[in-house]
């Protein structure tokens, strides 16, 4: 099967560039991941992020044929040759498939996530309805992998200004707990012309994501929020 | 005075090494204490391997039914095999319910009951009124408990403004002249640089080492560093023989299938289409736990009566609990099966295999997760300033067997446990010991030495080498033939990793280096896994010996008089040693051992 790499050790390259590989897969290489291995034991200079190979720890996201997904999640029988394979686009490479993802985590920690009740804690648990429940569904799984993120115009623009669908669609996710007191506080601290509002509802974020979230439709709920907030 | 080390220097109260469940836990405890942490963790906190946990965190909440700790300890000391220690099981049990309940605190989605509880869930060897019929125990978010938990303590553990070196791989435990720990050396992946964390308490919350095998649930970062760390400064290894085979990993993929799915009616059939675990375990059934379970599928594997082309799976059915409970509580199993299994499990059976989950043995703690190790005729002398809790740990809180939802209960409060120890032992000991003379120097002259070498051995062939051997030599069955073979086997494996040779020789993100330094701690643990194994002639738990099976008067093929103790590996020389299983509760009456059934 035949790949091309985006490679780059900045220790030794001027600037990025293509390297071809063509190598014999065996049948127990379904996924990408494991062609990118079988391609690191005969190329160990290769440099990659893994490590659960089931789509749930966000470590192998990378750009696969010009759309972002993970590697151990995608099927190599599905993939069209030569496979394209290049970092994350929009954050600062590292090496090879590595990017620096400084500003997709600093955007992600700007939106205070973690649940806010400043109640004395009960002896037992906090009730909530399964109703209740039911609306983090569809939020609390993100694997925080920033295929969406790098995946956003928006975020390509201003990843220091925008928070991005990852930490939008993680900031909702507080939001929409009842077990959190600080709606009033989130709200006003996504108020403002980029942190939220960037988003132009483009969904490239909703078409990547590997958990089928729905970023978008998070945000919609926040901005809907504001709106009848201000009225 | 010649210099301590060349390296630069970094001075911490706590040095925490691992940020999945029980490293954050412990961070927490020390973080919110007012104390100064660093936390290393080789992955960004969210990619550890708790993130993969699926079914649920066991705790007798008793939300769906009657249940107090006591069963739960009856539960965890049975599935044991007796070889788990009850003061360390009591402490757990007991602990485990506040535990929960602060992770609910701490913002956890857990599934909810209609009045509003956390849901439970039926699991494996758990039970009502000490072993008369199952009960619901595991509380769970969907199947994705581990996840769930996990960022939820990364998310707290932001709150509480922990100092995280994320991409950092500790590289070797320092210990002083005395043999107090005094920290570790690490290395910046990113830029290649190595740096010593100088700590008054360090804790080793490293996971597990399941990459020892060919077939394993486990992530590739699951390459007990942790061991290899202790293993090399001395420290010996409990249990090691004593490895878990998960029931239901995918046939193939090795991918862990919940057995939530159990939990929630499924069941395991043979291509006679026979509910087989009703010869096996005729009152849990395949809620039995889990050794007992993967032995018997592997018997019916073994005796012909597996599915598939091959007769090499087990088929596990799901399909009558409907789509409607399966996209509830099963939704990340529907997504597995049909990615790595190519099933719909609404409609047809995931085919399923015994797959190498847990380490139930690593370095030996008390419960309180201080490192103990014999010395001056006491087996259990605390090793001062060094601390280990969840999978590396080994308390021993599982002994032969884990059951299923305590390793979750384990990280939590284990992992709080050595965050309070830690916090006292500082306050009582509030100076930095010095770092000995050449601290450093070790870990300098390992990574020299892979930089410098030419024509060595590739780490890929020598992995490979390692897994081939274990999985052959020390699997779910276990012969004296082969574990004698394999001891062999696997010392000329370990010989081969003394001359690893890696053509990267870059500074910056060198996963080859990574992946070379990762294999030489695998192989510390591989090798004190064949070697305890070889050398326990009984069976017992997970460790099941094809010479030693029901032999008159041995109960289950377990041999109390002569071991009913524990293993104790060294590195140097290959040594074993043994010491007594705690037998002691903390309060209750011990539960001596007897015949095991389900």
């Amino acid at each position: 099967m035949k790949f091309q790499i985006l490679r780059f050790d900045p220790d030794v390259d001027q600037k990025p560039y293509f390297k071809e590989y063509d190598i014999a897969l065996e049948p127990s290489d379904r996924m990408l991941l494991d062609a990118l291995i079988r391609i690191k034991s005969i190329d160990d200079t290769l440099a990659l992020r893994r490590s659960c190979r089931e789509g749930v720890c966000g470590s192998d996201a990378m750009n696969i044929n010009g759309k972002n997904g993970l590697a151990c999640i995608t099927k190599v029988s599905e993939l069209k040759e030569p496979v394209v394979l290049k970092p994350l686009p929009g954050l600062p490479i590292i090496r090879d498939l590595i990017v620096d993802m400084t500003q997709f985590f600093q955007q992600y920690h700007s939106i205070t996530p973690f649940v806010i009740n400043n109640d004395p804690a009960p002896e037992k648990e906090r009730l909530q309805s399964p109703q209740d429940r039911l609306e983090l569904d569809g939020l609390y799984e993100c694997i925080l992998c920033a295929c969406c993120s790098t995946s956003c115009p928006s975020f390509w623009w201003n990843p220091d200004k925008f928070v991005g669908p990852a930490g939008l669609l993680a900031a909702y996710r507080f939001i929409a707990d009842t077990r959190d007191q600080a709606t009033n506080d989130r709200l006003d601290n996504l108020e403002d012309p980029y942190r939220l509002f960037r988003c132009h509802t483009i969904m490239n974020c909703v078409d990547v994501c590997p958990k089928g979230l729905n970023p978008s439709l998070a945000i919609g709920k926040i901005k809907e929020m504001m709106v009848k907030r201000a009225v | 005075m010649a210099s301590v080390s060349s390296l630069p220097v970094r001075k911490f109260d706590a040095v925490v090494v691992g940020a999945g469940g029980s490293g954050l836990r412990a961070a927490l405890q020390l973080s919110t204490a007012g104390l100064t942490v660093a936390v290393l963790s080789k992955v960004f906190p969210t990619r550890s391997h708790t993130v993969a946990a699926q079914g649920g965190v066991g705790a007798s909440l008793g939300n769906m039914g009657e249940d107090n700790w006591h069963w739960h300890m009856y539960d965890t000391v049975k599935g044991s095999d007796w070889l788990g220690d009850q003061d360390a099981i009591e402490f757990m049990c007991k602990a485990a319910p506040e535990a929960v309940i602060e992770l609910e605190h701490f913002g956890m989605p857990f599934d909810r009951n209609d009045n509003g509880t956390i849901y439970q869930r039926p699991f494996g060897g758990h039970s009502q009124n000490f072993g008369e019929k199952p009960v619901q125990r595991s509380c769970c978010a969907a199947d994705r408990t581990g996840h769930a938990m996990l960022h939820t303590l990364y998310q707290r553990n932001v709150f509480a403004n922990t100092q995280f070196f994320v991409e950092w791989m500790a590289l070797d435990l320092i210990r002083d002249a005395a043999g107090d720990v005094v920290g570790v050396t690490a290395l910046e992946m990113e830029t290649g640089e190595a740096m010593i964390f100088h700590a008054k308490a360090t804790l080793f919350a490293t996971g597990g080492a399941g990459r020892i095998y060919a077939s394993s649930t486990n992530a590739f970062i699951n390459t007990g560093d942790g061991l290899g760390m202790a293993a090399r400064a001395g420290i010996p290894l409990e249990d090691m023989e004593f490895w878990q085979f998960h029931p239901t990993g995918v046939a193939g993929a090795g991918v862990l299938i919940t057995e939530g799915v159990r939990g929630e009616g499924g069941i395991l059939l043979n291509k006679d289409g026979e509910r087989f675990m009703e010869r096996y375990a005729p009152t849990m059934k395949d809620l039995a736990s889990r050794d007992v379970v993967s032995r018997a599928m592997a018997t019916e594997i073994k005796d012909g009566r597996g599915a598939g082309p091959n007769k090499d799976y087990i088929l596990l059915k799901l399909d009558h609990l409907g789509p409607d409970v399966i996209n509830k509580r099963l939704p990340g199993i529907r997504e597995i099966a049909l990615k790595f299994g190519n099933v719909d499990c609404t409609k047809e059976p995931i085919p399923v295999v015994p797959t190498c989950h847990y380490q139930m043995g690593g370095i030996p703690t008390n419960y309180l997760a201080e490192v103990v190790i014999p010395q001056n005729g006491n087996p259990n002398t605390v090793v001062p300033g060094f601390y280990a809790a969840g999978e590396v740990g080994c308390a021993s809180i599982h002994g032969a067997n884990r059951l299923g939802t305590n390793s979750l209960t384990d990280l939590l409060v284990m992992g709080k446990s050595a965050g309070d120890s830690m916090i006292k032992f500082i306050r009582e000991n509030n100076t930095h010991k010095p770092l000995p003379a050449g601290a450093g120097d070790v870990s300098m002259a390992r990574i020299a030495k892979l930089d410098a070498k030419t024509g060595g051995e590739s780490v890929h062939a020598v992995g490979d080498a390692m897994r081939q051997t274990m999985q052959a030599h020390c699997g779910v069955f276990r012969f004296p033939d082969m574990l004698e073979k394999g001891v062999t086997k696997i010392k000329q494996v370990a010989e081969r990793a003394e001359h690893l040779q890696i053509k990267d020789k870059s500074k910056v993100f060198n996963t080859a280096r990574i992946e070379a330094l990762e294999l030489q701690n695998l192989i510390e643990v591989a090798v004190a896994t064949m070697v305890s194994a070889e050398a326990r002639k009984e069976t017992r738990g997970a460790h099941d010996r094809a010479d030693f099976h029901d032999r008159p008067g041995f109960v289950n093929g377990r041999d109390d008089d002569n071991w009913l103790k524990h293993t104790l590996w060294y590195k140097e020389g290959n040594k074993l040693d043994y010491k007594p299983v705690n037998l002691k509760p903390l309060t209750v009456d011990s539960f001596a051992p007897k015949a095991r059934t389900y």
